[in-house]
């Protein structure tokens, strides 16, 4: 099947039932994006596609052929997104395990939402599971890229 | 002595390549290390930083990174001694060497909240033998006394002359170590003490971290093992044929825990597990269900069991007691559930064997290695990813999930690395659990309202029975684990008659720590009955704390710190209620004041107070990072987590069933550090002892309901 992640075209050689998860991870190589669950239940998968926050894990890669995949390697270059620094301001990440799907989601929603409100947060993040239990300060990162993104816009 | 091992030496040799020299120190050599003191010696900086020619300085890590932040901490730790620049600071994990054995357990291990206060000598002392090293290079280059030197900023000075660590690190590495060293007073430091943000930040916001799931190697294949569904069972047989007619299937394999299927990838391992056939022996523990259990467990609980703890006659005190209290406590089975599911990499060659993973026991891992794979210990290299959580899982005395996957490379022969990947249901129905406990107490309260006899009885499932640690940890038929914030409560020694007894019985459940442990369960019974016994004394639930730990006075620190901060006792609107819970654990002292509504059945928790004394502190910013964690961890437990058996078979499977608390429900949290200058004490699981108990009251107090039982479930 033909992929387009992060704006590169893939040659991938996947049955067509094969999640967008394991073909990026285990045929493409990019393990930026995290397997927590298998059931759209963590959000630890979160990718875009076509600008939506998808979850990887239950998405059939055959499906997202045509369309425009976004994974954290490809929000983290050139350089970091305003995203990435308001998460290393905060200081957020503890494990780290879950936190590209969790800036893959922030991402959707402040493309969607430049300036969200504390219950537009809730909405958009509450689908993605920290065990180590960093959403406060979650929370204050995407406040904050709200911001950092403001100022350079 | 701290000597490196031969292999960890030449490692350091090998990594200098052309542009990081590598800061060896030669071995004490000839009469001198023959007749090396009984005073412990120096580490040996060689196993513990590296100084570049780019001016970096690593330091290398002999606990592992699971969020608790000692990739930064252990670090800071050298820095303040070396005198080094802080930008110039990375970190990277150990390989495991004896060198690295925890300065108290004695092995390589990350646990017991021990992380930085196990380490604070070692790596400073690390940094102040580099340092003295660095200064006695620089000293002879100028022909000066070393006094007159000094180490700032990746630079040793003396007057106007500066030169540069890395430019003196070649010299340096050919001194002989200082045989005395003086550690900066705490009072002095620079960077230690004052809050640091993380360095692993960047690469984990980016995706470039690399946990154990993350390994990809040549060849390398993954499989995924199809476990017993009912704890102790085993294969009676299989037909492996519709598995291995799975595209990208590669072998089909039995091994001691079941049979496993080896793939290209996940997703081939995966449907080829799926279409296996397998016959099941159920073993003993096939009835195995939880409403049996609990009545199992509370009949126990109304019978004499092991003593943990006991003073004065507890019969008679209680027949003369002005009044007595009675409440039966429940917590069930829980699931650590890190994020990142459990996985374990194998490569078995001809002359050793290789292992990647996320583990908390490298020497275990080690040693259980080399046993299956029928190598020597110092063959098989551990290669510590970064932990996608380990809350304890990832520290299992028999090396789980590292044996199975040792067992895997083995049966499927081939040079090929195999990496075994657990899927969420195989994490949750995979065992190693925070074992259920029954609690039961009777208190005898006297005139004046205080406790003049406490007696309690515990039933739960022995975490160290039958593991290694067994014959250290389990004293007099007490597994500590089982008894620890009761036996020595300071409301129970406090008692002048006690009697603190256990019942471990045995069951075919794997069990295991769960971050704080014991302390998970003891500190919910304990601070919601002393509320209890509060209110029979008929006296406020902070005045009555305050009274019985009169003589405790770290204790009485955090309680008054953490009632002031949350303005205790003023009115609240909105139907909100507070609680609170202190508790000693790890060595650090925690309150917790939680406010809380309850409207149409549902428990909101909107802001958690907590004041901690933890002693000297290292990285401020990760002990309040450590504490907002363990509130939410806490309240996961609380709120949402419960493990149920019915015949024989775990009930939950994944998230949807096994929920853990989500961002929405999220507390404001506000961490208030005790000043200190006493002992460093640990910070990644006291935190989560007082959340359950401080909401308890809080509901007790927002309904007058009083919840023995976790998770609560409101009438």
């Amino acid at each position: 099947m033909k992929l387009n992640v992060n704006g590169k075209e893939y040659e991938a050689a996947a049955p067509d039932d094969m999640p967008l998860l394991w073909v990026l991870r285990d045929i493409l190589g990019l393990t930026g994006t995290k397997f927590g669950c298998g059931m759209a239940q963590c959000g630890a998968c979160t990718v875009h596609v076509d600008g939506q926050a998808v979850r990887s894990c239950v998405t059939p890669a055959a499906s997202v052929q045509g369309h425009a995949v976004k994974t954290i390697e490809g929000l983290s270059a050139p350089g970091l997104s305003a995203i990435q620094r308001a998460w290393i301001e905060e200081d957020v990440v503890q494990c780290g395990y879950c936190q590209p799907g969790q800036i893959m989601a922030a991402a959707a929603l402040l493309a969607a939402r430049p300036h969200p409100s504390d219950a537009d947060i809730d909405n958009a993040m509450s689908a993605n599971l920290c065990r180590c239990g960093t959403y406060l300060r979650i929370r204050a990162a995407v406040r904050r890229a709200a911001e950092l993104a403001g100022r350079t816009a | 002595m701290s000597t490196p091992s031969g292999l960890s030496r030449r490692r350091f040799l090998q990594t200098s390549g052309a542009l990081v020299i590598g800061f060896y120190v030669a071995p004490r050599s000839g009469l001198a290390a023959m007749q090396a003191p009984a005073a412990p010696a120096l580490p040996d900086p060689n196993a513990f930083l590296r100084i570049g020619e780019d001016e970096s300085v690593t330091v290398i890590l002999a606990h592992s990174e699971m969020g608790q932040g000692v990739w930064t901490a252990l670090p800071m730790l050298v820095a303040e001694e070396l005198g080094c620049d802080w930008a110039k600071v990375r970190a990277e994990e150990a390989p495991a060497a004896p060198v690295y054995a925890h300065p108290a357990f004695g092995m390589q291990m990350t646990g017991g909240s021990s992380s930085t206060y196990s380490e604070l000598d070692r790596y400073r002392y690390a940094g102040a033998v580099a340092r003295e090293m660095l200064i006695q290079a620089a000293a002879e280059q100028w022909k000066v006394d070393p006094s007159a030197c000094r180490a700032e900023a990746g630079f040793v000075v003396s007057g106007d002359k500066r030169l540069s660590f890395g430019k003196l690190a070649a010299a340096a590495q050919k001194r002989t170590p200082p045989a005395t060293v003086k550690l900066k007073d705490p009072k002095d430091w620079k960077i230690a003490g004052r809050p640091t943000k993380r360095l692993d930040s960047p690469e984990k916001v980016t995706g470039q971290a690399q946990f154990g799931m993350d390994v990809r190697l040549p060849g390398m294949l993954t499989a995924l093992v199809a476990r017993a569904p009912i704890f102790g069972g085993t294969v009676k047989g299989f037909r492996a044929e519709k598995a291995k007619a799975v595209p990208g299937v590669k072998a089909v394999v039995q091994v001691p825990s079941g049979v496993a299927v080896v793939g290209e990838h996940f997703w081939a391992a995966k449907l080829g597990r799926d279409a296996l056939e397998i016959d099941w022996d159920p073993g003993p523990g096939a009835d195995l269900d939880t409403q049996r259990l609990r009545e199992e467990f509370r009949a126990a609980a109304g019978t004499p069991g092991t003593k943990a703890a006991a003073a004065g006659d507890v019969d008679a005190a209680l027949k003369s007691a002005a009044k007595t209290v009675e409440a039966e406590y429940e917590v069930p089975y829980l699931a650590h559930a890190p994020m990142e599911p459990l996985n374990c990499t194998v490569r078995i060659g001809a002359d050793g064997a290789e292992v990647w993973t996320g583990t908390q026991f490298q020497t275990m891992d080690q040693t259980v290695t080399a046993k299956i794979a029928g190598l020597k210990p110092e063959q098989v290299k551990i290669h510590t990813m970064f932990l996608g959580g380990g809350f304890g899982r990832r520290a299992t005395p028999t090396s789980d999930f590292v044996s199975e996957a040792v067992q895997v490379a083995k049966a499927a022969g081939g040079a090929a690395p195999i990496k075994v990947v657990w899927t969420r249901e195989d994490d949750i129905h995979g065992g190693y659990y925070r074992p259920m406990y029954v609690h039961r107490l009777r208190v005898g309260l006297g005139a004046d309202g205080k406790p003049v006899a406490w007696r309690q009885t515990i039933v739960g499932q022995s975490i160290l029975e039958g593991t290694p640690f067994a014959p250290m940890m389990i004293k007099n038929g007490i597994d500590d684990t089982s008894v620890e914030g009761v036996a020595d409560s300071p409301y129970v020694k406090g008692t002048a008659s006690h009697l603190v007894d256990l019942h471990s019985p045995k069951k075919t459940i794997p069990v295991l720590w769960l971050r704080s442990v014991g302390h998970s369960h003891t500190a919910f019974v304990m601070e919601t009955f002393v509320d209890d016994l509060a209110r029979a004394a008929g006296q406020e639930p902070l005045e009555y704390r305050r009274r019985l730990l009169s003589e405790h006075p770290r204790h009485l620190g955090v309680l008054n710190l953490a009632a002031e901060k949350a303005g205790w006792g003023r009115p609240l609107s909105g139907g909100r209620a507070r609680g609170l819970a202190v508790h000693e654990s790890f060595g650090s002292w925690m309150a917790q004041v939680a406010e809380v509504s309850v409207a149409s059945g549902r428990v909101r928790v909107h802001r958690v107070v907590c004041a901690v004394d933890c002693g000297i502190c290292v990285n401020p910013a990760g002990v309040r990072a450590q504490v907002e964690g363990a509130v939410a961890f806490g309240l996961s437990a609380a709120l949402h987590g419960e493990l149920t058996f019915k015949d024989g078979r775990v009930q939950q499977s994944n998230f949807h069933d096994y929920p853990l608390l989500r961002l929405n429900e999220m507390p404001e949290v506000e961490v208030h550090i005790v000043p200190s200058s006493e002992k460093a004490g640990g910070i990644g699981e006291p935190g989560v002892p007082p959340v359950a108990p401080a909401v308890a009251n809080a509901i007790f107090a927002a309904t007058g309901q009083r919840l023995r039982r976790l998770p609560f479930r409101l009438a």
